[in-house]
């Protein structure tokens, strides 16, 4: 109580509420609910049965109805608070439906049957778990496949990404020389052609190196970036040039000084390239889905766009596959908020 | 809280530690052969080693193709290889530009282009203009003196990091026919409304929906304005008793302008080559009711029938310039703001 007494309690003006302060709280819980909201329908959901998923009006929480095992019985029977004739409730399972008369045994008294109208029962519903929606779909569908090319585009992509963008904002950092001045304006060039207007034609060239439906046809391609470049570059320029002149006194090789030197001071530049490209990788849409056709090379956004173009979408699936695809990303951001954050707000870009 | 500040530290170092570690193990093999390198072409010239890597990576993905791209647009016929496409001259252009009226798409010989036009300025306007004045509201009130202001900033920034088709799949779902907003709808005595089957309402979900991804992002931009702001003027103004409002027009929004320039332009670069999110979403439907460029460009490229690689080529070329006015629209507005 005394929290919410102090988060309320804060004020401009000390003692004295403005509307402004009523009106900044009020469209705060709003966002809360609008942005938590959704996500947490989506998780609460994908824990709920097929039959679940079907009600309308939607449970709140993941809840089935409760069924027992009746000697006698090779089926686990649905279990129904039942209005006896006499007035009494009894809970009782149910055999068969005939029309609109139930034929109903008490699980305690296999040898006792009833026969109630259906509107005389209410089922017994308990709160329970689907998991089998997370685990079904490792064996059914190409999942695990997914999940694995996601991982390998995401890690490899990454290594590469950082590598060939430090490389190259060391050489445009630390060196003069002839040629600098174009090699910028080439790379701030770059900066301007998204893949959405070069799709046919990178097609090709991925063709020709005979990359497609390869993993490498989505991981090469945008390895090379100028955002990447620009951050490191930014960066580097601050490091002190007495350093690396000491470290030439005492014979390293640039390429020493390079990864030696200069990367580990660069560090926490490296930090937030890491991070963007695992995000510009984990959710990558348009060009995997131009190069990736065949089920096996496809990456999680792709398979999951798939399953749910299909027919009879199998919503239960579908939502527990995304809650998996979602939860990596949960989980850097939980651990790296301020970071992602800081990174964003200084280098205005994404 | 310290403690938990300093384990999530410790955490990030050992993944990054973790990450590195196989990456050092490949630095420290490339040495050698650098060496001999070096000591061949002298240390001077190292740096175009370091730099061709990225150049060839530019080169192949980005260059070549931007000029195969012209190639491909003045040219026909069906094959991929440049070489064994008849040249059209600016056939392509032709056909994509044969209208009886721009303003009316159904005029036009290839009118889902036109379409795709027409829907993605519609998203496009009312995006930037939704997602301006939202952000600027949000960055406002989170830079209020508010409890808990780091954890609101995390709750609205948090989408800017989920993958279109996650954002989509989550919003078909609260959307769809036996969804929790159709049934919110019946337990107000309403209707339930079949969202995706009416044009109007596909597009504005598609526009909010885009807004609910990505309004963290332009709202951290113009929250990092807002706090450069220097606290002596609102002090200043404080002590003369401005009225809020006044303070908020005179003093807040003309120190904010070029972060809202900047938020204005990303947002237009961006809203005009909208694809996934939207794609996911309607599917570009009902009928063509949300069908956006990109999608039109990829469709005709890779998921028609026929692929019309000289099409789509051509028409991406036009996206490719209405993209470079756009970007040098922000280079000038941007120069203007630091002169």
């Amino acid at each position: 109580m005394s929290a919410l007494t102090r988060l309320i309690g804060t004020r401009r003006h000390r003692g004295r509420w403005h509307w402004t302060d009523v009106a900044a709280y009020a469209y705060l819980a709003l966002g809360v609910v609008l942005m938590f909201g959704p996500v947490v329908w989506l998780v609460l959901s994908s824990f709920k049965t097929q039959a679940g998923l079907l009600e309308f009006p939607p449970s709140l929480l993941p809840s089935s109805q409760r069924e027992v095992v009746v000697q006698g019985f090779p089926q686990p029977l649905p279990l129904f608070t039942v209005t006896l004739e006499d007035g009494s409730t009894k809970v009782l399972a149910q055999a068969r439906r005939i029309g609109i008369v139930a034929q109903m045994v008490d699980p305690q008294d296999p040898a006792k049957q009833y026969r109630v109208p259906i509107e005389k029962r209410v089922p017994v519903r308990e709160f329970k778990l689907a998991t089998a929606n997370y685990t079904d779909p490792l064996q059914k569908f190409a999942f695990t496949r997914f999940l694995y090319n996601s991982l390998f585009v995401t890690v490899i992509a990454t290594l590469i990404t950082l590598l060939i963008n430090s490389m190259a904002a060391y050489s445009l950092s630390i060196y003069e020389f002839r040629g600098k001045n174009a090699a910028m304006l080439l790379v701030i060039g770059t900066l301007m052609i998204p893949i959405t207007i070069i799709l046919v034609p990178v097609y090709l060239v991925v063709t020709e190196f005979g990359l497609v439906n390869s993993l490498w046809a989505v991981i090469l391609p945008g390895a090379a970036t100028p955002t990447g470049v620009f951050l490191l570059r930014q960066y580097m320029l601050t490091l002190p040039r007495d350093l690396i002149e000491a470290a030439r006194m005492d014979k390293a090789s640039e390429w020493q000084i390079y990864w030696r030197i200069v990367m580990p001071l660069a560090m926490p530049a490296l930090a937030v390239l890491a991070i963007f490209s695992v995000m510009w990788r984990w959710n990558e849409f348009l060009w995997p889905l131009a190069v990736l056709t065949k089920t096996e090379v496809q990456t999680l956004q792709i398979g999951l766009n798939a399953f749910q173009g299909e027919l009879q979408t199998q919503w239960h699936y579908l939502l527990a596959m995304t809650v998996v695809t979602l939860a990596p990303v949960a989980l850097v951001f939980v651990f790296l908020q301020r970071f992602i954050t800081t990174g964003i707000a200084n280098t205005g870009m994404k | 809280m310290p403690p938990v500040a300093t384990s999530s530290a410790s955490f990030r170092d050992a993944i990054v530690r973790g990450l590195a570690a196989p990456f050092a193990a490949l630095l420290r093999a490339i040495d050698w052969p650098m060496r001999g390198l070096q000591r061949l072409i002298g240390e001077r010239h190292m740096a175009y080693v370091f730099l061709l890597p990225n150049l060839v990576f530019f080169g192949v993905f980005v260059f070549v193709p931007l000029i195969i791209n012209v190639v491909f647009s003045v040219t026909g016929g069906a094959a991929l290889f440049p070489s064994e496409r008849p040249y059209v001259g600016a056939g392509q252009y032709g056909y994509l530009f044969d209208c009886g009226s721009y303003l009316d798409p159904g005029s036009c010989r290839e009118d889902h282009f036109w379409r795709g036009v027409a829907n993605t300025a519609r998203f496009t306007v009312f995006q930037v203009i939704a997602m301006v004045l939202f952000s600027l509201v949000t960055a406002v009130v989170l830079n209020m003196r508010i409890r808990g202001r780091g954890f609101f900033r995390a709750v609205y920034f948090f989408p800017v990091l989920l993958s279109p088709v996650v954002v989509a799949l989550i919003w078909k779902w609260v959307l769809q026919r036996d969804g929790v907003l159709n049934a919110g709808l019946t337990a107000l005595g309403g209707q339930k409304i079949l969202f995706f089957v009416d044009p109007g309402w596909a597009m504005f979900w598609a526009v909010f929906v885009s807004i609910w991804a990505h309004m963290g992002f332009y709202t951290l931009i113009l929250l990092a304005g807002l706090q450069a702001i220097p606290a002596d003027l609102y002090e200043a103004a404080e002590m003369d008793a401005t009225p809020r409002w006044r303070v908020f027009w005179r003093i807040t929004l003309p120190l904010l302008w070029p972060n809202l320039i900047v938020v204005i332009v990303l947002a237009l670069i961006r809203g005009v080559q909208t694809f996934d999110e939207v794609f996911v979403l309607t599917g570009g439907g009902p009928g063509t009711a949300t069908l956006m460029v990109v999608q039109y460009i990829y469709e005709t490229a890779f998921s028609n029938q026929v692929q019309n690689f000289g099409l789509a080529a051509a028409a991406s070329v036009v996206l490719g310039i209405v993209l470079f006015a756009l970007t040098l629209a922000q280079l000038i507005a941007s120069r203007r703001r630091s002169a």
